[in-house]
């Protein structure tokens, strides 16, 4: 991503998150669960990050074992600690939603399960590449495969055991169903989407960079 | 795998440990679960699994380890077979210790804490084994990739559980549906299929990876 390309995007990011809140304040009120239900906003475009964040992740690192491309490698890196960040981002919002819809902060119930077993893998993923050393880049990337064939599983797993949290259906008859509350759904999305690609355009740069002082670094070691 | 199978016999080195270490495993358990002579309900499931667990992961660790010596992992790695039959060698090694010990653990846990049916459902069995095939599958590959990195032994247990948590619930789930009162066998043979799909995919992304993986 060029720079322009880059400013222009992190501009069009900032405008959104800015203009969000006055779109959500101004959505229709759910019906029983009221101004909490604001959460959604946040915590659905939260974990639709996270997911996309898991499968670039995964599929960077099946590039990179098969292909062994670096650069694939610098990308999952960068994507696998998105999925981090925007997975905390739905595990806070979960809860405080969580607290006022079912009267507790969690409920083992099989999408919060799984959500919590896709969030440990991606931080074991990172406590791989921290302390793995030298060649820790190949299992790595086989850990983030692995993960990436964790989210069929958890995105059915509402579906197929009817239980508290509501089901993936929900989100795409909102159109039909709640069109006040779809605009700012959307807009929520999609600057999250915005905020991922920036920030994982500057991650990878960053690790890009890295690795070319790096190699900087031995070749003058060497003269 | 049979030199691995011809060491074993000789030595007992890795059966005799693990097995020690479960039986440990299952006692700490009972000192913290049974109270007045009474075990605390629905425990005897989450132990006898989380004890097949923590012996397992100590089981995996001396599988590729052993191969370190003398550099035998390379001259393994450029003997001429397939990659995944040298997976498959330790794959089946693993599986084996692993059922050798829950032998004993199932028996056990059965005792000390009053669940006789572990021993008499052969459900039980059924679920126990589909665990193994999961769980070793998966910890044969980490294991096979650990052996290079620094700190194998913190970071196998760390990488592991998370990628396996969902077929240790499922065995869970399943093996307490087989404890209750009234056994609830429908439910054992939904968890029982779950934990069959899991060890599917995730023999099967084994299979794939340990060969990019295994090269340098």
């Amino acid at each position: 991503m060029n720079q322009r390309t880059f400013a222009g995007l992190s501009i069009v990011g900032l405008v959104m998150f800015a203009a969000a809140p006055l779109w959500i304040a101004r959505a229709p009120y759910e019906s029983t669960m009221g101004l909490i239900q604001k959460i959604f906003y946040f915590h659905v475009p939260g974990w639709i990050v996270m997911f996309l964040a898991v499968f670039v992740a995964g599929i960077a690192s099946a590039i990179h074992l098969f292909r062994q491309k670096p650069a694939a490698d610098r990308l999952a890196h960068a994507a696998a600690e998105l999925a981090v960040i925007f997975g905390i981002i739905g595990l806070v919002t979960g809860p405080l939603w969580a607290r006022k819809a079912w009267g507790v902060w969690w409920q083992w119930e099989p999408r919060l399960t799984m959500s919590i077993i896709l969030e440990l893998i991606m931080c074991a993923y990172l406590l791989l590449r921290r302390y793995g050393g030298p060649g820790s880049d190949k299992l790595a990337a086989t850990l983030a495969i692995f993960a990436m064939a964790n989210v069929p599983f958890v995105y059915y797993s509402v579906n197929i055991w009817r239980t508290i949290h509501p089901a993936t259906s929900v989100v795409p008859q909102l159109a039909v169903s709640a069109p006040g509350m779809f605009g700012p759904f959307v807009w929520c999305s999609v600057a999250f989407l915005v905020l991922f690609t920036v920030m994982l355009a500057a991650r990878t740069r960053l690790e890009a960079q890295r690795a070319e002082v790096e190699r900087l670094h031995l070749a003058l070691e060497e003269q | 795998m049979r030199k691995d199978l011809r060491v074993e016999s000789r030595s007992w080195e890795m059966v005799s440990t693990t097995l020690f270490f479960a039986v440990s495993c299952v006692l700490v358990f009972s000192f913290a679960f049974v109270r007045g002579g009474q075990p605390v309900d629905g425990a005897a499931a989450g132990i006898l699994w989380i004890a097949v667990a923590f012996s397992g992961t100590l089981a995996l660790g001396p599988t590729f380890d052993r191969e370190r010596h003398h550099d035998a992992l390379r001259g393994l790695l450029l003997a001429p077979v397939e990659r995944s039959a040298i997976f498959l060698g330790k794959f089946m090694g693993v599986v084996l210790l692993m059922t050798a010990v829950e032998l004993v653990v199932a028996v056990l846990v059965a005792l000390l804490f009053q669940a006789p049916q572990i021993t008499q459902n052969p459900w039980i069995a059924v679920l126990l084994m589909l665990g193994n095939v999961g769980f070793a599958a998966v910890g044969t590959l980490f294991a096979a990739m650990l052996v290079r990195t620094r700190s194998r032994s913190v970071l196998l247990p760390i990488l592991l559980y998370p990628i396996t948590l969902p077929a240790l619930i499922a065995g869970v789930m399943g093996t307490a549906a087989l404890l209750q009162a009234e056994p609830n066998l429908d439910l054992a043979r939904m968890w029982a299929a779950l934990l069959l799909c899991f060890d599917v995919v995730f023999t099967t992304l084994a299979l794939w990876t340990f060969e990019p993986v295994m090269t340098e």
